[in-house]
């Protein structure tokens, strides 16, 4: 069905009558390389990098961007399939196959739609115009006289050609022109419906392969040997204490100890029983001086992200004076799926089979771990769970590598529950100081800030884990990208400074992680700026409004004023009884030129407890163009209930070793009973350019719920996540 | 020592090769029978993906060894309903599009259909209390409530 590698899956039904199937294996496996070294172009400016039509006029979508279990492959089918006027399911789609598919860089950013999505819709642009031309000479018409439906052109005389017969299986030869014109908006039938996902009824019936069900033949099961702490150096391995395990191989290379076996259970086991001695480390700092070993950290360089005015100066001239310290625990990814990945090596050619969201980026890390060119390594993307950012599926990829070399065979790694929160990259921990000043009527008249976040220097690569305790190789870089991303804020104070201090080091490997950066430095400002509605006497709306001139962002505003049946009134309300409700405001122009958002949460607040319930989030979102209504809510929704998981209740925890929170006992998320209702309205804005909408929404929850606690009780949460010690604590000294 | 363990899975009886009894069912289910509807999540019976129904029960097949499953009956995701012809639960889990990545669905649905079939018109507490050990990272709930609400209304 979709996805071509079920095709080969073949089952086996013994004469016994016992019921005996093999897993989805790729077809022909050792002509991997061949196929993609076939000549098919994989240029993000060719039209034949990003599409093909067959002879039958079935169309193949080549695209760089993958997905992550957003919706985004339905998506994308919708935007080719409205381009070139065929049904969509006539149109599949390869995703992130290097030896198939152009590099779109990343899947990140929120930028599938908006950039990968578009580069598609040029190209199919590009092609149309170029069969409607090639139509126009056969039919002897013009262009303009054509009418295409169904993937069939047809002129006024009734004559018509198919485009498998214009193109059928040949190149296309043609450069993605920017000026080829896209159809009108006001003609589409698909863009902006809510097509029902592609993927769906082979997901919740058990037949959608994930990359955690990918096999091929001759296949063994890998596992890593995890330190006992991450800088830990491997002294001795008693390989006698496997030996009661059928068919293991221990494999040792530097500091990486990997096990392998021909079937998954006596890996595991391996894993579990292999003795070895490592040297002791503690280069952690300790978790309860987290904030003083970040704010002593060396800082790399200072990046002024916003200066208007004289921020210094004013802060000293204003009637009112305010200061605040906010914080962000560390996060891990926590898919539920850990990470997964299936390697060969055959005749010198490397092939990965990976969920990881880069696949052209892990192919160079492969490449260099190993010191093979980067031609001889092919990565070929299967969709996994949910990631949200650079998990660990690069570094399962680069086990499997590693594993597959040492033993000559195709290796599948999956990651264990205690890999995946013990050793994938972390949200790293964000420290944001800020300061306003506000004149005797109450008008900010300077605003200052600094966030003490890691540095990103080199080419966005996380390091590899096995590259790192093997000693090898690595194209390499503290890489957690664009994480500044709004630390400057969208209002028109007179003076303003905004400066992200690089750190040199943080903790740990520093990762994306679902709205990176944007989602902190959005919970302190946002915040912040309801500490000085606050100090105003000012409702927290009409505030943000008097500071704001951008159109879109005050339609937005006004529109959830009215959702969220908004109370104009200053903060807090004086309530008495144990449990207090507020509502809760935050606006955030992502990265201050794309999708716009705005949320209200409402709380109930145990004063007693500190526990916080979220019980409604009232979001509305304008991105644009909308491409599917259906796919940015389930975007949205799934934003809400994640952040309000991590804003209540997630922190990573550890000794001077490693992670203790290995497990969802010790990492807690939201489960159903705390899940609030969401209320959505998408402002859809059909000739305006589509933006992302992955990512935006997340950016306001943290600040909705901080701003919605202080209504309900006149303290204030500067710290994620708002467990209830926190909470109590706030409350006593508010 | 390799032991054969018989049981009847989707329908079908099978023996079981294995070289270890205590091998947890996830495996058989996933290596040796190639079904993809139970899932790996954590081995540790706290997330619920590996979920599937053992005499009409759902059971963590990760924290359940392949022989304390002997003789008994097992249903996967793959049993319960197909695209063509989709049990109520799992229809109801498309009419509402409540999947995103759909790591976790198999256990929302598996965990939902056994609960269903012995509580007829449930209120969303209950429905929240039966879905409270199945974990969702991508913030699907707020439709596989829907979901499961819609599909005890059609059952």
């Amino acid at each position: 069905m979709l996805d071509r590698l079920n095709q080969t899956r073949r089952d086996f039904l013994k004469s016994s009558g016992a019921l005996v199937v093999t897993f989805s294996i790729a077809g022909h496996l050792s002509s991997a390389f061949a196929e993609a070294a076939a000549g098919k172009t994989v240029a993000p400016d060719e039209v034949d990098g990003f599409l093909a039509i067959d002879a039958k006029g079935a169309v193949t979508v080549y695209s760089g961007k993958v997905d992550l279990g957003t919706g985004v492959r339905t998506a994308l089918t919708q935007i080719v399939a409205e381009e070139l006027d065929v049904p969509m399911a006539r149109v599949s789609v390869i995703q992130g196959d290097t030896g198939l598919t152009p590099d779109q860089g990343i899947t990140w950013g929120s930028l599938s739609i908006q950039n990968g999505g578009m580069q598609l819709r040029q190209a199919a642009a590009t092609a149309r115009r170029a069969l409607l031309q090639e139509a126009a000479k056969r039919l002897d018409t013009k262009p303009d006289e054509l009418t295409v439906a169904d993937g069939t052109i047809t002129a006024k005389s009734g004559k018509a050609v198919s485009y498998g017969e214009l193109v059928g299986g040949r190149n296309f030869s043609l450069k993605l022109d920017k000026d080829a014109p896209a159809k009108d908006p006001k003609s589409y039938k698909l863009v902006g419906t809510s097509v029902t996902r592609l993927d769906i009824p082979d997901k919740v019936t058990g037949r959608f392969t994930y990359m955690q069900d990918f096999r091929v033949p001759d296949m063994l099961h890998g596992r890593v040997v995890r330190p006992p702490a991450i800088g830990a150096t491997l002294q001795s391995v008693d390989e006698s204490s496997v030996r009661g395990i059928a068919h293991v191989r221990v494999v040792r290379e530097g500091n990486f100890l990997g096990v392998v076996a021909k079937d998954e259970w006596s890996a595991i086991k391996a894993m579990q029983q292999l003795k070895a001695s490592w040297s002791s480390w503690e280069g952690l700092p300790e978790q309860s001086k987290l904030w003083e070993h970040v704010r002593a950290t060396k800082v790399n360089k200072d990046e002024v992200t916003s200066n208007t005015g004289d921020a210094a100066a004013a802060l000293g001239q204003g009637a009112k004076r305010l200061k605040a310290t906010y914080d962000f625990a560390i996060h891990t990814h926590g898919s539920i799926g850990p990470s997964c990945a299936v390697v060969e090596i055959k005749d010198g050619k490397l092939t990965c089979w990976t969920a990881s969201q880069a696949t052209h980026n892990l192919r160079k890390q492969l490449a260099a771990m190993l010191s093979m060119p980067v031609e001889d390594v092919r990565a070929i993307y299967i969709d996994g769970s949910g990631c949200y950012g650079r998990n660990g599926h690069e570094d399962a990829a680069a086990d499997a590598a590693l594993l597959a070399r040492a033993v000559g065979r195709p290796v599948r790694v999956q990651w264990m529950r205690e890999d995946e929160h013990g050793w994938d990259p972390k949200g790293p921990p964000t420290l944001v100081d800020l300061e306003a000043a506000l004149d005797a009527k109450g008008d900010v008249v300077a605003w200052s800030s600094q966030f003490l976040i890691p540095d990103a220097p080199g080419l966005g690569f996380v390091k590899l884990v096995a590259a790192e305790l093997a000693g090898l190789p690595h194209e390499t870089a503290m890489a957690p990208g664009n994480i500044h991303q709004n630390s400057a804020i969208p209002y028109g104070f007179p003076n303003v400074s905004t400066v992200a201090r690089r750190l040199a080091e943080t903790p740990f490997r520093p990762s994306w992680i679902r709205t990176p950066g944007r989602l902190q430095n959005s919970f302190a400002n946002e915040a912040f700026m309801d500490e000085l509605a606050a100090a105003a006497g000012a409702d927290p709306l009409e505030f943000r409004l008097r500071y704001l001139k951008d159109t879109r962002g005050i339609e937005l505003l006004e529109r959830l004023a009215k959702l969220a049946k908004w109370e104009r009134r200053p903060s807090p309300q004086h309530q008495s009884g144990d449990v207090v409700k507020g509502r809760g405001l935050s606006y955030v122009k992502y990265e201050l030129v794309r999708t716009y958002i705005g949320a209200v949460a409402e709380v109930e607040v145990d004063r007693k407890s500190g526990a916080v319930r979220v019980t409604r989030f009232s979001v509305v979102h304008d991105c644009g163009q909308v491409i599917n209504p259906d796919g940015v809510k389930n975007q949205i929704e799934g934003n809400v209930v994640q952040t309000v998981s991590r804003a209540l209740k997630e922190e990573l925890t550890f000794d001077r070793s490693r992670v203790t929170s290995l497990d969802w006992k010790s990492y807690p998320i939201l489960t159903f009973s705390e899940v609030p209702e969401v209320a959505i309205e998408l402002i859809d804005r059909p000739t305006e350019k589509p933006w992302g909408a992955g990512e935006p929404s997340a950016a306001v929850v943290p600040s909705a719920i901080s701003n919605a606690v202080f209504d309900a009780t006149g303290a204030r949460l500067r710290s994620v996540p708002f467990t209830p010690a926190k909470v109590r604590a706030a409350i006593q000294g508010a | 020592m390799t032991q054969s363990v018989g049981m009847t899975v989707n329908g079908r009886w099978v023996y079981l090769t294995v070289d270890d009894p205590d091998m947890p069912l996830l495996y058989a289910l996933r290596n040796d029978l190639g079904l993809k509807g139970p899932r790996f999540g954590c081995g540790l019976g706290q997330c619920g993906a590996c979920t599937v129904h053992v005499d009409g029960e759902a059971v963590r097949s990760c924290s359940v060894s392949v022989a304390a499953v002997a003789n008994r009956k097992i249903v996967t995701l793959e049993a319960l309903g197909t695209p063509e012809k989709p049990h109520p639960v799992q229809k109801a889990f498309i009419d509402e599009q409540a999947v995103q990545c759909g790591y976790c669905i198999n256990g929302m649905i598996m965990q939902s259909a056994a609960f269903l079939a012995k509580t007829k018109n449930p209120s969303e507490d209950q429905i929240k209390e039966a879905l409270a050990d199945n974990l969702c990272r991508c913030g699907t709930h707020v439709r596989i409530l829907r979901a499961v609400k819609r599909a005890a209304a059609n059952i």
